[in-house]
């Protein structure tokens, strides 16, 4: 296949667990190279469609292909080609770091370096601690460097900060974006906005199996076109108005008011955020 | 390391499974201890208190042989497996290239060499400590090893689809493990074991077994006497294999 051809492809993709349809017509093109996020609270199916993505589970219907593979026929080839972070996942407690990674190393064609990757991960401090005596953020950056140590291609992340305090978090987003800047493709799932917003090159926001809005996550946010004032009335009563014009509009409030001999108390301008577009696109109507 | 040559070769992939299996297994002290010395400390005890009385030594020593295999494949492997897919061990390594067959093949050989090692010790004490002679059939004992490790084995794994967390792990096994081995033992011993309780014996697999190493190890049937109670231990590893095959889950259940 192409280099230009996509690093994933899903078309249509629905998953049901009996009654219920965890996700229902999905469809995501995720480019070589780019970060792709998924985006939405717990429950909405990214991880049902990460995990199909991964081979972890068969879908309902529709069609996948990472890099070039139909996952759910779980080739080698493909395995060799990926690595994945879990949102949990666990590991013999008496196993250290690097035996670890030099065992994970050795299903791999070409991997990476030992060390290297503890490095990366940040792990050489523990390199030799039994797992079992590792700290909780000690685990993960352990899970990213079982994940990174075949050197993947396409590197699957879910929820990979949930849980951190925001020093790790923001090693953790380091580590990612080196990930990005060595060329890697990655699929990530977050429900934290800023991380999303931080991270991606792209956003699919999602809520009960379905996609909401799709795009860079500065498009979605101000792609809407719309301003949103807001201010106090003389009643007390905050007040929002949206508007495609916010010059008009701000001519308009500010007139009325002047004639009334009224102040906007609390008046502001603002462009929606990514959070503003989320909140509404995933409220419950 | 990971080298060039053949680096991720099945066979060698395999290889490497079950020295860190075999690593693992030694730095965990309680799999250690219930592995090699609790079955050890029975012989110890029990051989004290039947000192002197070989007639009853000769069947305490099949019997410790037969439980031991159980203990090290039925148990281990209900517990390995539980612990593994509960704690999401066996996820991870499904979401790597590790061929499925090389990492079965691994932890069963791990399972095969502890059963290995703990018939070695039993036969060696029984000769060197209880005056029993070396295994009189060598080709008996060598089947009745393989077949019992295969059916216990399988069971095991079998019956860790049924385990619903590790924390219950223990009184699910021991619900098991501990009224086989006592009514085995039981019936095995006394001639005046109730009707009921001799027919249960027979049609479960550990009682079959401690006859057949019996008759390796200090003689009486050889092969062809005990081909009723091998083929009770093939009929288990059967169903036990179906199931360990059937159930099997790499992750825990979402429930």
């Amino acid at each position: 296949m192409s280099d230009t051809a996509p690093a994933i492809d899903v078309c249509g993709l629905r998953k049901r667990y009996g009654e219920y349809e965890a996700v229902r017509g999905i469809d995501i093109t995720v480019r070589r190279g780019e970060v792709f996020g998924l985006l939405g609270p717990n429950g909405a199916g990214k991880t049902t469609t990460v995990e199909i993505l991964e081979g972890y589970r068969a879908r309902t219907s529709g069609e996948v292909s990472v890099l070039g593979y139909d996952p759910a026929d779980r080739a080698i080839e493909l395995r060799r080609r990926i690595g994945i972070v879990l949102q949990s996942g666990g590991i013999y407690g008496h196993i250290t770091p690097r035996e670890a990674l030099r065992h994970w190393a050795s299903f791999y064609p070409h991997p990476r370096s030992v060390e290297e990757v503890l490095a990366l991960a940040g792990l050489q401090p523990q390199a030799d601690t039994r797992s079992r005596r590792l700290s909780g953020g000690q685990l993960r950056r352990l899970d990213f460097a079982l994940a990174l140590v075949g050197d993947p291609e396409l590197i699957f992340l879910d929820e990979p900060t949930t849980g951190f305090d925001p020093e790790a978090r923001r090693a953790a987003w380091e580590t990612i974006r080196s990930l990005r800047a060595l060329g890697k493709t990655i699929l990530l799932t977050t429900h934290y906005l800023d991380e999303a917003q931080a991270l991606a090159d792209r956003v699919a926001i999602i809520k009960e199996g379905r996609i909401l809005a799709i795009g860079p996550p500065r498009e979605l946010g101000v792609g809407a076109a719309h301003y949103r004032v807001v201010y106090r009335n003389a009643g007390g009563e905050l007040v929002e108005r949206q508007t495609d014009d916010a010059t008009t509009l701000l001519h308009e409030l500010t007139g009325e008011a002047l004639a009334r001999g009224e102040r906007l108390e609390e008046l502001s301008v603002g462009r929606p955020t990514l959070e503003d577009v989320y909140l509404e696109l995933t409220a419950d109507a | 390391m990971p080298d060039a040559l053949g680096a991720t070769n099945p066979v060698a992939l395999s290889w490497r499974q079950y020295r860190l299996e075999r690593q693992m297994f030694w730095r965990n002290p309680s799999a250690a201890f219930f592995n090699f010395l609790l079955p050890l400390l029975f012989l110890a005890g029990g051989g004290a208190i039947l000192s002197g009385d070989q007639h009853q030594l000769n069947k305490l020593i099949p019997a410790i042989a037969a439980m031991s295999i159980m203990a090290t494949t039925f148990t281990a492997l209900a517990y390995n497996v539980v612990f593994l897919r509960e704690r999401g061990v066996l996820k991870r390594i499904r979401g790597t290239p590790l061929p499925t067959r090389s990492y079965f093949a691994g932890v069963a050989a791990n399972a095969v060499t502890n059963a290995a090692l703990q018939i070695a010790i039993v036969v060696l004490a029984g000769r060197v400590l209880f005056g029993i002679g070396w295994p009189q059939h060598v080709l008996e004992l060598l089947v009745f090893v393989v077949v019992g490790v295969v059916c216990f084995a399988a069971l095991g794994v079998a019956f860790a689809h049924v385990i619903p967390n590790f924390e219950s792990t223990p009184a699910y096994v021991n619900a098991v493990f501990l009224p086989v081995l006592f009514i085995s033992f039981y019936v095995f011993d006394s001639s005046s074991a109730p009707g009921f309780l001799r027919s249960i014996a027979d049609a479960l697999p550990l009682k079959p077994l401690i006859e057949g190493l019996s008759g390796a190890i200090v003689g009486g049937s050889d092969l062809g006497g005990n081909l009723d109670a091998l083929a009770v231990i093939a009929l288990w590893g059967v169903f036990g294999l179906f199931f360990a095959i059937r159930g099997f889950s790499w992750e825990q259940s979402r429930t």
